[in-house]
């Protein structure tokens, strides 16, 4: 398989750009998360981010809080996300990373965990809650062991911690789109332009966009500037809606927005 | 260097700012501005004149004789803050907080509330101050504690119910930083505890560390000498670290924090985070926790609302492992027992969760040498939890 920083580019070099989904692990059960991020896959995501359900979602809106949630009382445990992994490894070859907040991380172990996601065939990690300020041990593990590692830029972020986060980054970065947490919006930031911008001229990470993302004419938008547009929301909506074939049309109707 | 100048971003290996990315430039900004003003002498005098003019500072101290007489020959002695503006402790710190949101510019400031004493000292300091403000509570805690509600809304605060997670004091304050990062240009989220991402547990510190400074100096001059323990209640920690603050570098002075023990800290009902809990993050900091082997929050239980959380300020963590401070449970029943006794042998109803620290005196009586003099934080009056009270000890109806 490919990394994701050369999928990201050999995109946005072929003028298609990219759609990176986001789906919880364990939601509804760890089964249907497999088949799930597997219909994402073939279905038109570039990347796969495979979120991690979590007691203290800081950065979640309510879709993503009920369904992670849901995960959890479900029975959901962090040895299930490994499995998850390499189940969806096994059947397809789409980049994949791994999406969670930093205290499960901590708790299992910063080294066992970026073991075991390198085992089950995951690519690196988003961090939403971890700062590269916080994170000396994650900076030298991901190194040590060749995974990516995504930090998160913002609209408010000076431009020294617009070019700190994206250099420490490895994948990509991660351009929060708004002042917000994730959700659907109706239109996106003008702010998520400039902040594009500013990663652009202050680094050579690619960036991708996420939060408020949910329309093929926005995921177009995004890729007219960035290296691809995240979507998480608009995903985990569909498959609470419509089940399987609702998360598929809604892959391919996002997916229609790239060239 | 001494251990009252420890200051943030770390305690030890605790502390830190494990929070999103867009609320960095929020914390800078706070951090900037409060660095400049904790030694601007405009701010400290004004600061000063609204606690003597309106929180009415000082507060006294009570020796409390009849409540001591029970556990032998001990001296006890209360620091009235349950005399304060709003009742508690906790006008201290949002007096501070508010000013410093006037000088930042903000004109709406957010708080998460347990029991709602926190949010109805932020609903007053908002009503003071001519700020908008909203306060988020747990559902489960606005049916608890119905009246705070009330009070709140009479104040001008708009109260939101939380309804996700484990809908308690946890949850609101999920949901109060997700509304700080939608809105942070324009709101300042007025924590109310010595937890959180840095500044807050330094910044939230100095604020309370009012209580022990002052009840430093009234100590000497009413007994000619600093008592031999300070003992108070610790739930996220804000009254215990404002009364141990002045006391830190005086080794001889013993430092006692008593947590909820709920039914008991072998079940799984209980709330002492420091006792039987594990370093982790919650909030944005690095400290103990109650959490299961996969780093999930577990969900704390006490019958006090202001002590039923599942993390501890960073700073309490520090003093756990240097040994400065210990930290000892507390049930639900002692806690009870401890309010019942001292209502009825000084004429003092404190809130349950002052009362867990009360009930640690049992304990330090056993521990401490005869003569021993012991500084209590009577952090808040029980008026708001009449009604578990009322319940818990058979007072309403027939009986």
């Amino acid at each position: 398989m490919s990394s994701v920083n050369d999928t990201l580019l050999a995109n946005r070099e072929s003028g298609k750009g990219s759609l990176v989904g986001y789906y919880p692990a364990g939601y509804p059960t760890v089964k249907d998360s497999v088949d799930a991020l597997v219909a994402m896959a073939e279905n038109g995501c570039d990347v796969l981010e495979i979120g991690v359900p979590y007691s203290d979602p800081v950065m979640d809106g309510l879709v993503i809080q009920i369904a992670t949630e849901e995960a959890r009382a479900a029975g959901f445990v962090l040895g299930d996300l490994f499995e998850v992994i390499r189940r969806v490894r096994a059947r397809v070859s789409t980049p994949l990373l791994v999406m969670s907040y930093w205290n499960p991380v901590l708790r299992f172990g910063v080294e066992k965990f970026a073991e075991e996601m390198l085992v089950s065939g995951a690519q690196g990690m988003i961090t939403p809650d971890l700062v590269p300020d916080e994170a000396a041990q994650w900076l030298e593990v991901s190194q040590a062991k060749g995974l990516d590692r995504v930090f998160l830029v913002a609209p408010s972020s000076s431009n020294e911690r617009v070019a700190a986060n994206a250099d420490a980054s490895k994948g990509f970065v991660y351009s929060v789109s708004t002042m917000g947490i994730t959700g659907e919006r109706a239109t996106l930031d003008a702010l998520a332009r400039d902040l594009v911008g500013r990663v652009k001229s202050l680094s050579k990470t690619p960036t991708c966009v996420g939060v408020g993302i949910s329309t093929a004419e926005q995921v177009r938008e995004v890729n007219g500037y960035a290296d691809g547009a995240i979507v998480g929301t608009a995903f985990v909506k569909a498959y609470r809606e419509d089940g399987l074939p609702g998360l598929v049309a809604k892959t391919k109707e996002l997916a229609a927005g790239l060239g | 260097m001494k251990l009252s100048e420890q200051v943030g971003p770390y305690y030890g290996e605790y502390g830190g700012r494990f929070v999103p990315e867009p609320l960095i430039a929020a914390l800078d900004q706070l951090e900037a501005t409060y660095e400049a003003m904790r030694i601007d002498p405009g701010f400290i005098a004004e600061l000063a004149e609204l606690h003597k003019t309106y929180t009415g500072r000082p507060s006294i101290i009570t020796e409390a004789k009849r409540f001591a007489a029970n556990y032998g020959d001990i001296r006890v002695f209360l620091k009235r803050e349950d005399l304060n503006h709003t009742g508690s402790h906790k006008i201290n710190n949002v007096m501070g907080q508010a000013l410093l949101a006037k000088k930042m510019g903000k004109k709406r400031i957010i708080a998460e509330t347990g029991a709602g004493q926190h949010g109805v000292a932020s609903a007053t300091a908002a009503a003071f101050f001519g700020l908008d403000c909203v306060v988020y509570m747990g559902e489960v805690d606005t049916e608890r504690q119905a009246l705070n509600v009330a009070r709140m809304k009479l104040l001008g605060a708009e109260v939101i119910p939380v309804t996700s997670g484990s809908k308690t004091l946890k949850d609101a304050i999920n949901e109060a930083l997700r509304d700080w990062v939608a809105n942070v240009d324009t709101t300042h989220y007025l924590l109310g505890t010595v937890a959180g991402p840095h500044p807050f547990p330094t910044m939230v510190r100095d604020f309370h560390s009012v209580i022990g400074y002052e009840a430093r100096e009234q100590m000497l001059e009413l007994t000619g000498r600093l008592p031999d323990a300070v003992a108070a209640c610790v739930g996220g920690g804000s009254n215990a670290i404002g009364i141990f603050h002045a006391f830190l570098d005086d080794e001889d002075v013993a430092l006692w924090g008593f947590e909820a023990a709920g039914e008991g800290v072998d079940t799984l009902r209980h709330a002492a985070t420091l006792s039987r809990g594990t370093p982790g993050v919650l909030h944005g900091a690095k400290s103990y926790m109650l959490q299961d082997a996969d780093g999930q929050t577990m969900e704390s239980h006490s019958i006090s609302a202001g002590l039923d959380y599942p993390g501890v300020g960073p700073e309490h963590s520090w003093l756990k492992d240097l040994g400065r401070a210990s930290y000892h449970g507390v049930t639900d029943t002692e806690a009870m027992n401890a309010m019942r006794l001292l209502s009825q042998t000084e004429g003092i109803i404190p809130a349950i969760e002052t009362a867990h620290g009360l009930a640690g005196i049992e304990h330090l009586a056993k521990v401490l040498p005869a003569g021993a003099h012991i500084l209590v934080n009577l952090s808040g009056r029980g008026d708001k939890d009449m009604e578990t009270a009322a319940k818990y000890f058979g007072l309403m109806g027939d009986k």
